[in-house]
């Protein structure tokens, strides 16, 4: 046993929950069908500690063979007459509500697992994403029943209603910065309507969904509908998205990658694709703003997560007569940044997420030094062993800079220089990017201006990363398609189904028609269908009307 | 739990010994339950009432006393409307919480109805003389299930943002109404409490409420969970009383923003009245039927005469929904009469905690003798009475479940709210003549067609003045789906999203902008 294993399972043993040795090991197996097994190849991968580079466990690595497995299993609980589809829109609400309180009651040991799989610190994970993936599925639990469709009032006599359907066999993608949060974006709309799901978890942070497996089994979603699988995005998540009983995918991670997804999809079948991808985020500062504010928002804005964030304001563009305090405030700020052991609740930054990002990242920090950025504090390793970044300032930042116009994803922030409205909205918008913005005034009319100039999903006026899951998230441009929470992410996993009927009475109205469409034979039939020959005195004004209305046609 | 695999107690019964069997397992009612709460709730505080008063509730099915309630006047309205606007004060803990959180809170109520609901079962029993096991599968779900939902809503009552001409932005935002006055009845006194509470909660109101003076028990033991769970002093307050004087004292107070009443049409009118003459306070009304059931003789016989029978004895026929006209087309008339009243002749009337019973007593004495004296209306005006007629027993308010034939139209029977276990079943011979005959009616709350023909079924729902149409079902209410009356059965609409415009007012707000752009 390594020592993370042993972390490991006096982690297990300290929680609330504690669970057998058994359920231990079965943890680290893949979910289908409520059942843990082993990847059909017997192959696992390493998952590893980035405070400290050490390996935690051995998980199994789904691929090709059991994605094919969980597919086959989320279809079969898909089947019409299935308890899942059988199920009444609110109890699907009460198994989410359910699982928020399981996911609530084992809190600490989630985050706990958390800060061990992804390195966040402790006092985050517990205060922040734990608190959010709770209210995130009691939100869509609320939905579950309240997702109606309408009964439209079409032309003619004719009745018309819509229901919102599940999409079906839905694929889900999703990344390591936020394992849990993001895994609850994702399975609350799917469940709420109703779909089943095929999800691959980042093979970088694999533990914390794989508990919340187990949870969801022992809340009783029926066999199928959730099945979860650790593993590869080349095999595994390529698997899925080419897959031609997959319903539907929806991915969260790098642009590049939503590129290749959307390619799978077209060419195999065509299934929906909802992707929330990269992100170069402006945060705009006007010279009204409040100043000490704005600084420890953009410090926030940028270095939250380690940097990690798809949202992260990585382009702080600050008015040129507040510019020089600006920076100097910043660097200060950041310099006074609490980088360490992540389960230290004074640590503010806790490690980068694995040896490639923290390379990446260092790698961009050095283009910004010979692309002539002006390092102002930072820039190098901050420990002798995991994946630990200086909190990282760059001034004198140009637009064209590699630095100012790719998503660096680590604790690098770039400040920049502007003098007018219409200059900073159309910098703002110059990438390729429109995840978020976000603008810092007291000017009521500078943050309209601004607010509706810019070219992104979310705008926040006066704060940063504030997210509720009432609120949409999503992407413009390459930043992604569809949006995620509130009402609007119900939408990605609704297929609409509009039923129009004719009643005998619309008979008549459908009789009307062909009538206009002289269509003799078939009036007929129709009146006589309507009209049944005892009722003849109508049937013959019909006919003869019929005859007429062709008559004077010819 | 799929709903294939949902085990209704009134299909059980087809077979005696597995009925037997599974009544073993059903849950039994509290034995001689305490009343703990007799008292005023104002700012989550038991208080008694201002002028000293009390009154006593009784046991409807032994006709023996239960206990007695503080009995709330116009003083002590005076004083929880002040708690309420206190609580819905700017700033206030209730106005300045996030809505999740309301949403969280009416949840936990849901747990916590759910936690006690064998004992709110048996206390509504009790008080209301209704059987305990429907009590338990119908009020305590229904009540359950209607604060769940709510509490889903009240982080997606959603403004809009409006395209306006203009440099301008607008958006709308829906905000709570302030303090809303509600007033329910006796027939499902716990679960009328949380088809008020839900949606205005949801939406942040405060509310002052008056549970029906026959059942106030267990509408103040969820004054007691209410506070359990954690609403803020004020947002919730109980009062039970009577209503020329309490509900007149809520109807005409000037710091009511807003009242809802469920019960007659006669006190709806008076409602409506009040309000006009105080301060306009906006009303929503859910009151009487007499709705009409179309048997076509295409249906399916068995589940016509059953669904028949149950929509007009179920609760003793003390429902609004109640479908009192039966309209059965010419060719099965016979039958259906016959299969009806050999239906009607089987119905178990007895103690409301035999787990056997169909049929408690009526609510009360006054009500026993109402419906008997509708009864004896029928005979005169000529109704063939098929069976029952009579009141049972030696105590208690019972009532032999009774069947009219050869009803007319313009009979009292057929045109008035009986609200009791008698049934009318008319004739009639073309589907425009039933559609007109079941139309021509001061009330328009519910209606029912049975037939397999979905022409006819969809041809009879469209033409229906009422607001809830059944196709082959009756009584199928569900949190989900709106409720109310078309005419004089009541204005506005409960449950479903339509049941939040009821609680909501919206308020636009508009920007100047300096440069729009789409």
């Amino acid at each position: 046993m390594t020592r993370a294993e042993m972390v490991l399972s006096a982690l297990f043993y300290q929680s609330r929950c504690t669970r057998n040795d058994v359920l231990t090991f079965l943890m680290f197996q893949l979910f289908i069908n409520n059942e843990w097994q082993d990847a059909v190849s017997g192959k696992t991968f390493p998952t590893i500690n980035p405070a400290s580079g050490e390996v935690i466990c051995q998980v199994a690595e789904a691929d090709e063979a059991d994605v094919e497995k969980a597919v086959k299993a989320a279809s079969n609980a898909f089947r019409l007459g299935s308890p899942w589809r059988r199920m009444d829109a609110s109890h699907r609400g009460l198994l989410l509500n359910r699982l928020a309180d399981a996911i609530e009651r084992d809190a600490a040991y989630l985050a706990e697992l958390e800060t061990l799989d992804n390195g966040k610190p402790y006092a985050v994970a517990y205060a922040v994403d734990l608190p959010t993936v709770v209210k995130c599925l009691r939100y869509y639990a609320g939905w579950a029943d309240k997702w109606e469709g309408k009964t439209i009032p079409i032309d003619g006599d004719y009745f018309c209603y819509t229901r919102h359907e599940p999409v079906g066999v839905c694929g889900q993608i999703i990344p390591w910065n936020f394992p849990l949060l993001m895994q609850a974006w994702k399975l609350g709309p799917a469940l709420a309507t109703g779909n089943t799901v095929v999800m691959k978890v980042a093979e970088q942070t694999p533990l914390t969904a794989l508990y919340v497996a187990s949870l969801i089994k022992e809340v009783g979603f029926p066999e199928g509908v959730v099945n979860i699988l650790p593993g590869m995005g080349p095999t595994a998540g390529a698997a899925i998205a080419r897959h031609m009983d997959v319903d539907k995918v929806a991915f969260t991670g790098s642009t590049e990658v939503g590129h290749l997804i959307q390619q799978a999809s077209g060419s195999s079948n065509l299934k929906k694709v909802t992707l929330e991808l990269g992100g170069k985020s402006p945060n705009i500062i006007l010279s009204d703003a409040d100043m000490e504010y704005a600084v420890e928002q953009s410090h926030f804005a940028l270095f939250f997560n380690q940097g990690q964030c798809c949202c992260a304001g990585s382009r702080t563009y600050v008015q040129a007569d507040v510019y020089d305090e600006f920076v100097e405030r910043s660097v200060e700020r950041a310099k006074k940044r609490v980088v360490g052991d992540p389960f230290d609740l004074k640590t503010e930054q806790g490690p980068q997420i694995d040896q490639e990002q923290f390379n990446k990242i260092l790698g961009y920090i050095s283009s910004g030094k010979r692309e002539g950025a002006k390092l102002m504090c930072g820039g190098g390793i901050a420990a002798d062993r995991g994946y630990f970044i200086q909190p990282t300032v760059f001034g004198d930042v140009q637009d064209n800079m590699t630095i100012a116009r790719e998503e660096i994803f680590g604790p690098v922030m770039q400040i920049l220089k502007f003098k007018t409205l219409e200059e900073v909205v159309t910098r703002a918008n110059d990438t390729k990017y429109g995840l978020a913005a976000a603008v810092f005034t007291k000017d009521i009319d500078k943050a309209n201006y601004v607010s509706s100039g810019l070219r992104a999903g979310t705008v926040w006026i006066n704060c940063y990363d504030v997210f509720g899951a009432q609120a949409p998230f999503g992407g413009y441009k390459a930043s992604g398609v569809g949006r995620e929470l509130g009402q609007y992410g119900l939408d990605n996993y609704t297929e609409v189904k509009t039923v129009n009927t004719v009643p005998i009475k619309n008979l008549f109205s459908a009789l009307v028609v062909c009538l206009l469409h002289t269509s003799l034979p078939l009036c007929t039939v129709l009146s006589a269908a309507v009209f049944p020959p005892k009722n003849d005195k109508k049937a013959k004004f019909l006919l003869f009307s019929t005859k007429k209305f062709n008559l004077q046609n010819a | 739990m799929t709903s294939s695999k949902i085990e209704i107690p009134g299909e059980v019964k087809s077979d005696p010994a597995a009925l037997m069997a599974s009544l073993q397992l059903m849950p039994s009612p509290v034995p001689n339950p305490e009343i703990k709460y007799t008292k005023i709730f104002i700012n989550n505080e038991w208080q008694d009432s201002v002028s000293g008063k009390v009154f006593p509730v009784y046991n409807p099915a032994t006709g023996e006393q239960i206990c007695e309630v503080q009995e709330a006047d116009k003083a002590d309205v005076d004083k929880a409307v002040q708690a309420a606007r206190l609580a819905f004060s700017l700033g206030s803990v209730w106005r300045r919480m996030d809505a999740s959180e309301r949403g969280r809170l009416l949840s936990k109520l849901a747990d916590l109805v759910e936690r006690d609901s064998v004992y709110l079962a048996t206390i509504e029993s009790l008080d209301s003389g209704k059987p305990f096991l429907p009590t338990l599968f119908v009020d305590l779900q229904g009540t359950i299930k209607t604060l769940r939902y709510f509490a889903g809503y009240a982080d997606k009552i959603h403004g809009t943002s409006i395209p306006m001409d203009g440099e301008y932005l607008t958006f709308t935002r829906y905000e709570p109404i302030g303090v809303c006055g509600q007033i329910v009845p006796w027939n499902f006194p716990l679960m009328m409490t949380a088809w008020k509470l839900g949606p205005a909660l949801a939406c942040g109101n405060t509310v002052v409420l008056k549970p029906a003076e026959e059942t106030p028990l267990t509408c103040l033991y969820m004054a007691a969970l209410i506070k359990e769970a954690g609403f803020p002093p004020g947002v919730i307050n109980i009062l039970p009383g009577f209503g020329p004087t309490a509900g007149a004292a809520i109807a005409s107070h000037m710091g009511i923003d807003k009242v809802a009443f469920t019960g007659s049409t006669e006190v709806g009118k008076l409602i409506q009245e009040a309000a006009g003459k105080s301060n306009l306070k906006r009303v929503t009304l859910e009151l009487g039927g007499k709705n009409p059931n179309i048997i076509f003789a295409d249906a399916d016989l068995d589940l016509a005469v059953e669904e028949a029978h149950q929509g007009v004895f179920f609760n003793a026929g003390q429902c609004c929904t109640a479908g009192s006209r039966i309209y059965v087309e010419e060719p099965i008339y016979d039958e259906f009469v016959r299969r009806s009243v050999e239906r009607a002749k089987r119905r178990i009337v007895g103690s409301p905690f035999d787990p056997m019973t169909e049929q408690g007593p009526q609510i009360s004495r006054e009500h026993q003798s109402r419906v008997l004296e509708f009864i004896q209306s029928g005979i005169t005006e000529g109704a063939k009475l098929e069976c029952g007629g009579k009141a049972l027993g030696l105590k208690g308010f019972f009532i032999e479940p009774t069947v009219f034939s050869n009803v007319r139209d313009d009979m009292r029977i057929a045109r008035e709210e009986i609200f009791g276990p008698v049934q009318q079943i008319m004739k009639f011979k073309t589907i425009d003549e039933v559609i007109e005959r079941a139309n021509n009616s001061d009330y328009g709350l519910v209606a029912a067609v049975f037939t397999k023909d979905i022409s006819k079924a969809m041809t009879i729902s469209s033409a229906m003045q009422a607001g809830t149409v059944w196709i082959n079902c009756f009584n199928a209410l569900s949190t989900q789906c709106p409720f109310g009356g078309y005419k004089m059965s009541g204005n506005g609409r409960e449950l479903g999203e339509n049941g939040l415009k009821e609680y909501s007012e919206v308020k636009t707000i508009t920007i100047k902008m300096v440069a729009k752009n789409s």
